[in-house]
């Protein structure tokens, strides 16, 4: 495992024990603690990627950490391109892994309204105007 | 009563929150964030109090002052979890049309002000220069590494490299190791002989900076402490592994932050944090039409007022300057905004910290400034736009193809640019491969690179339910601790 959470009885500042939540990620079980966001979770167990892009097919995960790159665009209980370095996690949230592009462009209008959707990954990006 | 609105609550709009608010104002406080401080105070959430968070921060006691005379004062409403999605310009001011609720949520409240008086101050995130690897995860901006560390106590690897330019590569070091990392290195692109210039120049001065130079010692006494190498002059030039960091390349650079060829080695790694200094966050700015400085800053005059009436700015929208300068700059803001004199009292010492601080800003810049030889890192498969996977050579290609160097007509061909991040990560990139800063467009002095008139995306069912007119006030939101 890369990244890790530090353990609460181990960490020089003192948070309270753990109050553990789980989020299912791909339908696997991963706990974290109250408080955390989706993208903490996920780093926090080790996980360093969550989604595909488009055309390169190469993972992403968290890069910037403070919600301005949206390279960590998650889909969070049927929600796409959720920032999950700010979305708090829930217990029993359900994280999907993404692929294909964010499909709310910036510069075609609002975007779409792509909440959901099994193949939305293919449709958002040929719905993409360019 | 005049009411005043505050976007952001780090350093400066804290600041510029409490002195408004002591001048006699309204105020109203927004930050996209859950919770106060901005990136510099960023800290656990509410759900998981820490008995010793001091040992993170610094000026931890100054953000409980302020969090806590906010929270008591009646005249203010802070609301977090608040997004401006965009700007209008009005006759005199302007129209923010806010979202409040989960980030990226549906469902969020729309709230739509249109204050006497407007503070900007939403800060700067870090840059970071391409290089080849630099899309793998496991490669973070200097930023993540702290904020992970800060706010969720997440290490983003066991073995991590941190490299880039600037001061600011030092308490992320610290942040790290207070993780229980190893940091393998610390690795500044300048030499000594920027580092001497800038930093050795005029010594007698920088002891008015008395404080910032005591964080920096602290921060020195970590990485000593830890046998932490530091070392000037290099800079990661690569990543490498399979679907994720396992290790990095390592170069000793010139003056011109070309590599020396010959002196890469690699390191294994499997984590690397990197920053080669910051971005001012300006869309709010240039949404309203505030002028911009040459180097791309807000400008403002010594009350901290925009050259738009109605809106002042503070803090490192308006340079580079650090917490002590946005803390000032902030309550200059605050208090002029208020329709106060800020020639008198708090306001004119608040102004003096601000001039000390603007030095050591220009001795970072001096020092720590971007030298054009890191092109020579690229190579033509080097993804250069994150979100849209745009390579080195296809910029080249399309600027070659298209003859121009104009960095909107390449942005449109090579879709450089063009994806979710707005051109936040490359945009100021680009324009530098492109041959430097293009002419501005319009009288706003305002860069296309940096323009966002929409700040964020927003969800299609969010702007149908939007309300017709203004409120006047907001509604009552619970302070966040």
């Amino acid at each position: 495992m890369t990244s890790y959470r530090v353990p609460a009885e181990r960490d020089l500042v003192e948070p309270g024990p753990d109050r553990p939540l789980t989020i299912l990620v791909d339908g696997e079980p991963v706990t974290g603690t109250a408080g955390q966001t989706v993208g903490g979770v996920l780093l926090g167990a080790g996980r360093r990627e969550w989604r595909t892009t488009r055309d390169g097919g190469s993972p992403r995960g968290v890069f910037c950490g403070i919600g301005v790159c949206f390279d960590c665009l998650v889909e969070v209980n049927g929600l796409r391109d959720v920032r999950a370095c700010l979305r708090r996690a829930r217990d029993g949230d359900v994280v999907t892994r993404q692929g294909g592009r964010a499909s709310r462009e910036p510069d075609a209008e609002a975007g779409g309204d792509d909440a959901g959707g099994d193949d939305v990954g293919r449709r958002a990006g040929e719905g993409t105007s360019s | 009563m005049r009411h005043v609105v505050v976007v952001g609550a780090g350093p400066a709009g804290l600041a510029a929150a409490r002195a408004a608010a002591d001048g006699g104002a309204r105020v109203t406080l927004l930050d996209s964030a859950d919770g106060l401080g901005g990136q510099y105070w960023r800290h656990m959430p509410a759900e998981r109090p820490a008995e010793r968070e001091h040992l993170l921060h610094h000026r931890w006691t100054t953000f409980g002052e302020l969090r806590d005379a906010l929270a008591a004062h009646p005249a203010v409403t802070v609301v977090p979890s608040a997004q401006v999605w965009s700007l209008e310009r009005l006759e005199y001011g302007a129209r923010l049309n806010v979202l409040v609720g989960e980030p990226d949520g549906v469902g969020r409240e729309a709230l739509v002000l249109e204050p006497d008086a407007l503070v900007l101050a939403t800060g700067a995130h870090d840059r970071t220069l391409p290089f080849p690897g630099w899309q793998l995860p496991g490669v973070y901006s200097a930023g993540a590494a702290q904020a992970l560390a800060k706010g969720e106590r997440v290490a983003v690897g066991r073995r991590v490299v941190v490299a880039g330019a600037g001061p600011f590569l030092l308490p992320v070091a610290s942040s790290l190791l207070q993780t229980g990392a190893s940091v393998l290195g610390v690795h500044e692109a300048a030499g000594l002989g920027a580092l001497g210039r800038g930093w050795l120049s005029r010594p007698w001065e920088l002891a008015g900076a008395a404080g910032k130079a005591g964080e920096l010692a602290g921060y020195v006494r970590d990485l000593v402490r830890h046998r932490v190498p530091w070392r000037p002059g290099e800079a990661v030039i690569a990543a490498h592994g399979d679907g994720q960091v396992e290790a990095v390349t390592i170069a000793r650079l010139d003056e011109r932050w070309a590599r020396v060829p010959g002196t890469e080695r690699q390191v294994e790694a499997d984590a690397v944090c990197v920053s080669h200094g910051f971005t001012p966050r300006l869309e709010l700015a240039i949404a309203a039409g505030c002028a911009l400085s040459a180097s791309r800053f807000v400008v403002v005059d010594a009350a901290q007022a925009t050259s738009v009436a109605g809106v002042w700015a503070a803090g490192e929208i308006t340079g580079i300057g650090g917490a002590d300068a946005a803390l000032a700059e902030g309550a200059v803001a605050g208090t002029a905004a208020a329709g106060g004199d800020t020639g008198a009292g708090p306001a004119l010492v608040a102004g003096r910290a601000r001039t000390r601080a603007r030095g050591f800003a220009a001795r970072i810049e001096a020092a720590h400034g971007i030298r054009g030889g890191w092109v020579g890192w690229l190579r033509d498969d080097t993804a250069v736009c994150r979100c849209e996977e745009t390579t080195y050579g296809r910029i080249r290609e399309v600027a070659e193809l298209t003859g121009s160097r104009e960095t909107r007509s390449v942005k449109l061909t090579s879709r450089a640019g063009l994806g979710p991040c707005q051109a936040r990560m490359c945009g100021r990139t680009l324009q530098e491969l492109l041959g430097g800063p293009e002419p501005s467009l319009g009288t706003a002095l305002a860069p296309a690179v940096d323009r966002r008139p929409l700040v964020v995306p927003v969800r299609l069912g969010d702007l149908a339910a939007l309300p017709q007119r203004p409120q006047q006030s907001p509604n009552p939101q619970e302070n966040p601790t």
